[in-house]
């Protein structure tokens, strides 16, 4: 049902009828694997990224300036990348190694591939926000470098990692739809295959539905678990 | 009674370099603190206080100079040294620094873990650090839920956890209310007659020092201008900065006259 020749009430009415949810699970967990699988992809490169940035910055544990500088001016520059064209570039490296191109597999690396530089400089931020006193007390007490990271850096930065997170799963969130429209399969793909191409906008509405009721999750998760540990150190 | 000099600092040099400009900021410190006693440092903000007590343990790096500490030269030590060698410092901070994401309890089993205290071993010496300081009703509590002066209690059990040899106290209690501030100098009193740990107090605070120091130095602009007994340098000062503690420390004598309150 398209919106140019149907009322946005019969539309809306369309969207929620089960003949168009019946068609939309399987796109639904297409999108659930690759949002989930980017994300454990992102979250183990973000954080090691991440927290070889903090320490080697020049105020860190161990301050090394040139490899600091070198790192994050790589970073800027995948970062400075549109989802989109890092989506076609990494077209190559998918084939190489799944011998394919397209398909949502290929798509979970360029989405990694995005979303980790991001997810680091976020992961960068959080520890950066840590109060120096704490690394000082540490290090005053004995630890090593490799203790203050694993006791003290990462746990007493742990609510603000979990915020950071959030963001970034939604934000992979948006880029499978978009990989939808280069063969990833999933929500975006149904709504540029109907949606688009064909005028379905009661289909199109179904995605949108979709889409906020998972970054609504998401988001509430996140929130969720980061307050539970405010609270349980009684900081809130 | 003679006693020994347990830390002894020689010519210490350190300089910052804010924005190409050259700050000295410790110009030759000489300082020697005698074993088992509580000596107090005292000077205003931006004396260099703070980075003469971060020295010390080498938190900062000394330009030139040297410190001894019980025999040990700490400037000359390998960095896997230095890190055995702060087990037996302990360090109390201004703002605590304790972690929020522990309890009690691992706050102050942290450094026995960090010092590879076996772990039989760890329960025990927590439970009567903690009883020392009066938290052991706390332990299962974070840090967050306490009230300043019990911060401060789990810092110092912290510190002392390890049974160090010597404490550095960057502004202890500079944070704290008056009231705390005598219980939780009263508390370091205790701890130094029980064990015989040697104390440097840091601090701006005049009262801290005449209340639990014998001896101290006045810090003005990276030197040591006096040092010596806290009565004399109170009743007799020789040093700029003397002197006003000096007089502050009169003015406040007959306000407590008056009214008949403060410490």
């Amino acid at each position: 049902m398209s919106l140019l020749d149907s009322s946005l009430w019969e539309v809306i009415k369309a969207s929620l009828s089960p003949d168009i949810w019946k068609d939309l699970w399987g796109p639904i967990g297409e999108t659930l694997y690759m949002t989930v699988v980017s994300s454990l992809i992102m979250l183990v490169f973000g954080l090691l990224i991440g927290i070889l940035l903090t320490v080697t910055n020049p105020d860190g544990l161990v301050p090394l300036k040139a490899s600091y500088t070198v790192s994050g001016w790589i970073i800027n520059c995948l970062r400075s990348l549109p989802q989109m064209i890092m989506i076609i570039l990494m077209i190559p490296v998918a084939r190489l190694i799944f011998g394919k191109a397209y398909g949502t597999n290929a798509c979970i690396i360029a989405i990694a591939a995005s979303c980790i530089p991001m997810y680091a400089r976020i992961v960068e931020s959080s520890l950066l926000e840590i109060e120096k006193g704490k690394i000082e007390a540490a290090q005053a007490i004995g630890s090593n470098n490799l203790s203050i990271v694993f006791k003290i850096l990462l746990p007493e930065t742990l609510p603000s990692l979990i915020r950071g997170f959030t963001v970034s799963v939604i934000s992979v969130l948006s880029m499978t739809a978009l990989a939808g429209m280069f063969g990833a399969g999933g929500i975006g793909d149904i709504a540029v295959r109907y949606g688009y191409q064909r005028f379905q906008h009661d289909r199109l509405f179904a995605c949108v539905y979709i889409l906020i009721i998972l970054v609504q999750l998401i988001q509430g998760i996140g929130n969720l678990v980061s307050k539970q540990i405010l609270k349980t150190r009684n900081l809130i | 009674m003679k006693m020994t000099a347990y830390l002894k600092i020689n010519d210490l040099h350190k300089s910052f370099y804010p924005h190409g400009k050259t700050l000295k900021v410790l110009d030759g410190i000489d300082l020697e603190v005698e074993k088992g006693e509580i000596f107090g440092i005292i000077g205003f903000s931006g004396a260099g206080k703070s980075t003469l007590a971060r020295c010390i343990n080498r938190l900062e790096t000394s330009d030139s100079g040297s410190i001894e500490l019980g025999g040990t030269d700490i400037l000359k030590l390998s960095k896997s040294e230095l890190l055995k060698e702060r087990h037996r410092i302990g360090m109390i901070f201004q703002n605590f620094n304790l972690f929020d994401s522990m309890t009690v309890y691992q706050n102050i089993a942290y450094p026995l873990q960090q010092a590879r205290v076996p772990k039989a071993q760890i329960k025990e010496r927590v439970l009567e650090t903690s009883e020392l300081v009066g938290l052991t009703d706390k332990l299962k509590v974070h840090p967050g839920a306490l009230s300043g002066g019990q911060k401060q209690r789990v810092g110092i059990a912290r510190a002392i956890v390890t049974n160090p040899d010597f404490i550095i106290s960057d502004e202890a209690t500079s944070a704290l209310d008056p009231q705390t501030t005598i219980q939780i100098l009263d508390l370091l009193k205790e701890i130094n007659r029980k064990s015989g740990i040697t104390i440097l107090m840091i601090t701006h605070e005049l009262d801290a020092i005449r209340y639990i120091c014998n001896r101290m130095a006045v810090l003005e602009e990276g030197k040591i201008t006096e040092s010596g007994l806290v009565r004399d340098i109170f009743e007799n000062p020789n040093s700029k900065t003397g002197e006003l503690f000096a007089k502050v420390f009169r003015l406040l004598q007959s306000v407590e006259l008056t009214q008949g309150g403060g410490i």
